[in-house]
């Protein structure tokens, strides 16, 4: 696959993910009752930073958990070999609470509506959010984001392939072609 | 970093005889996932949601049997126990009859327990749905391995290099045969201990120590795994008697004294208590004994999902 072009650059990425926090800060008017919930795995640092970034504005700490939705997805069964299961870590009871999913790239919907199914195993949440750094378009199911770090106009041969420095050594994010 | 396997090659598991160290790893990765599972409010998802998985219990098993139906609820399969009293069994139908009128049925997969060897193996060579071995006659038991290892890599961390006694009736049991081949694939240290009428001969081809004392076996071992005394297997006692095992061969509060600090005591269950441990060793600190039957779901649920997608393509 060749890159086509890069959307954004490390500084370019830290900066939408601070507005993302801004605005999830800003649409829940503050941060009671907020836990952030990264789907892995590049939902993971997305999160994380979020909630560093939700705690630098606020002064306060927010709750942080992580999502495995592997056994909650529409293809399990028509795809070999089996993805690898990893844990589930949600820090406290999400009921009565509001979450905020993260993930980095909304394209079908397929894969929210797979952590929707498992965040709802554990519990039933005031609300749910979904933040994502990028949307590129081609829903599938009838699913949108709240916050949006860049929205991407993509043809479906494209692929969006994001790189953060705690799994991929460098923050960036691309667009590749097939 | 290690090497990363993401898939099982065999759409059986017939024993650990076969498996690879990535394929072992990749299985007890894949249950630390589902213990986590078992510990929500929810206890259930749904990867195999409209699987067929028939439990064919053909020989006695509580345990087993029960934690492998525990595994596939929690995994949302649809399952159907089949055991040998009060079945076409009884009637004189062969293994093939009964297991080709099951396959009729259309499974996904079969869990198997029989006390014939060989027999998970005679059937996954003529279905084509995913055989799990659950214990066969005296030749492998590969989920109790499976949770005994993934149950020592929690306590200890690590597999590799960590000293293993297993201590008692070596001979008789298949739960033994199966840790030999995952625990020295994975590179620990085994030592297996008993009474010479209870060892089999040439045993340390397998890449074993043996000893005949118990506490020279105690001696340095991180783990000591005490197996049962299987009456129903031996024709007769190989002993003089059971009070006389325990006393040379019995896991007593005395003899665990001088064992390394941190050591931690296994049993695949089921125990006789007073003849190979003490009661107050398998209640005791040391014991792990019901950590065991807490992984097993994890690990069998971690076995049955790997087999789950492997023959669907």
């Amino acid at each position: 696959m060749n890159v086509k072009k890069r959307l954004l650059d490390g500084a370019r990425m830290h900066r939408a993910i601070r507005r993302m926090a801004i605005e999830i800060v800003e649409k829940n008017r503050g941060i009671t009752d907020l836990i952030i919930v990264g789907i892995r795995s590049r939902g993971v640092p997305i999160g994380e930073r979020l909630a560093k970034e939700i705690e630098e504005m606020e002064g306060h700490p927010v709750p942080f958990g992580i999502l495995d939705i592997t056994l909650y997805r529409d293809d399990l069964t028509t795809i070999a070999p089996q993805p690898v299961v990893k844990p589930t870590k949600l820090p406290e009871p999400i009921d009565d609470k509001v979450v905020v999913l993260v993930d980095d790239v909304l394209y079908t919907g397929r894969t929210v509506r797979a952590a929707l199914d498992a965040l709802i195993d554990f519990g039933r949440p005031r609300a749910v959010m979904l933040a994502v750094l990028i949307d590129r378009g081609h829903r599938e199911l009838p699913i949108h984001a709240d916050v949006i770090g860049k929205t991407v106009p993509t043809d479906a041969d494209e692929v969006i392939k994001v790189r953060m420095a705690e799994l991929d050594d460098e923050d960036e994010v691309l667009i590749m072609e097939k | 970093m290690r090497t990363q396997t993401s898939s099982l090659r065999s759409k059986d598991l017939l024993g650990i005889e076969h498996l690879t160290p990535e394929e072992i790893t990749l299985i007890l990765d894949t249950a630390e996932g589902f213990k986590e599972v078992s510990e929500r409010p929810v206890k259930k998802v749904p990867a195999l949601r409209g699987q067929l998985v028939i439990n064919l219990f053909m020989e006695a098993s509580t345990r087993t049997r029960v934690s492998f139906e525990i595994a596939e609820k929690r995994l949302s399969a649809d399952t159907l126990n089949f055991t040998a009293s009060g079945s076409s069994v009884e009637k004189g139908e062969t293994l093939i009859d009964t297991a080709e009128n099951l396959m009729a049925m259309a499974p996904d997969m079969i869990v198997i327990r029989h006390k014939y060897p060989g027999a998970p193996k005679m059937l996954a060579d003529r279905l084509p749905a995913s055989i799990i071995n659950a214990g066969d006659g005296a030749h492998e038991h590969p989920t109790q391995a499976l949770l005994d290892a993934f149950t020592i890599r929690e306590r200890l961390g690590r597999l590799h290099g960590v000293n293993v006694s297993i201590i008692g009736d070596i001979a008789h049991s298949r739960v033994v045969r199966s840790n030999i081949h995952l625990l020295t694939k994975m590179k620990a240290n085994v030592t297996v201990a008993g009474p010479p009428t209870l060892i089999p001969v040439e045993i340390e081809k397998l890449g074993v120590r043996v000893l005949h004392s118990i506490d020279e076996a105690i001696d340095g071992a991180d783990v000591i795994m005490m197996l049962r005394i299987q009456l129903e297997r031996q024709g007769k006692l190989r002993f003089p008697s059971l009070r006389e095992y325990y006393n040379t061969f019995g896991l007593t509060p005395q003899r665990l004294r001088r064992a390394k600090e941190g050591v931690i005591v296994m049993h695949p269950g089921p125990m006789n208590r007073g003849v190979e441990i003490a009661s107050d060793v398998a209640d005791g600190p040391w014991s792990v004994i019901l950590d065991q039957v807490t992984n097993g779901v994890a690990v069998r649920m971690a076995v049955l999902y790997l087999l789950g997608g492997a023959h669907r393509e």
